[in-house]
């Protein structure tokens, strides 16, 4: 990242980068959720286990994603709250 | 006006807490907060398949005389209800001595399939999907699944149907 950015417009590119890969993961997880849900219709029952644990992994990658946004956002309006 | 109060926050920060400035951290943040929760709905999603396909293992299929050997011409069809009354199933005679059956539910809408002794294939009227009368695999149109199958096996002259195959015979 530039370090002659200002620091809010840094904190929003990096805002940027995570929302940008919850949406990829989101959609993994859509792709996913079809595609194991097609294959049980079909009977083949052996899809489900790795597609629960795919997703949980996928889930879990948002939440961490998610956190670290709302951290950069405390953060931010912390700064401005502290400005005078 | 009153001076700033160091300890308390003034009124307007309370009503309005978030300055402009800040509205395009906010905004994001929620958006991918619900980007969050529908991640956790698809999860929750995948997770029912996983339950469902425990539970739906364990289902038991009743053994039940379908029609006798001989009883339909080669190339016949014989309609019979299974595992449930009302769940239409097709018994054909492919050869002097080969039988296959499978569910009448086409697995795109549901259409009634029929059995078309000139192509020998199961056909679907409603869309033109096309069914394999050697395992049930789709040949053709918008099916994706192929038609379940009913196990048969021989036993006194008569054909026994054992249960539900969903998956093709590889
Ligand atoms: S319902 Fe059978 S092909 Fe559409």
């Amino acid at each position: 990242m530039d370090p002659s950015l200002p620091h809010r417009r840094r904190g929003l590119t990096a805002i940027n980068g995570a929302m940008a890969l919850v949406v990829v993961l989101v959609i993994t997880q859509v792709w996913l959720l079809s595609a194991t849900l097609d294959s049980f219709l079909a009977g083949r029952r052996s899809a489900a286990l790795p597609g629960a644990i795919f997703s949980g992994l996928l889930f879990l990658g948002c939440g961490a994603l998610y956190l670290f946004i709302l951290r950069i956002e405390r953060q931010a309006r912390k700064e401005e709250r502290e400005k005078p | 006006m009153k001076p700033p109060c160091k300890e308390c926050d003034p009124l307007w920060r309370e009503e309005f807490s978030v300055r402009k400035a800040g509205e395009a951290y906010v905004a994001r943040c929620q958006f991918t907060k619900f980007l969050t929760l529908t991640s956790l709905g698809m999860f929750v999603g995948n997770l029912w398949i996983l339950a469902k396909s425990f539970v739906s293992r364990q289902v038991s299929y009743p053994e039940q005389a379908i029609a006798n050997l001989g009883e339909i011409p080669v190339g016949g069809v014989k309609v019979f209800q299974y595992p449930n009354p009302g769940e239409q199933c097709l018994l054909i005679r492919t050869g002097a001595d080969e039988y296959a059956a499978y569910s009448q539910k086409c697995t795109h809408l549901s259409c009634a399939v029929y059995y078309s002794a000139e192509n020998n294939r199961i056909e679907c009227p409603c869309h033109e999907g096309y069914f394999s009368i050697r395992d049930g695999s789709v040949l053709q149109g918008p099916p994706t699944r192929p038609l379940p199958r009913v196990v048969l096996t021989r036993r006194n002259g008569q054909l026994i149907a054992l249960g539900m195959d969903a998956e093709p015979e590889s």
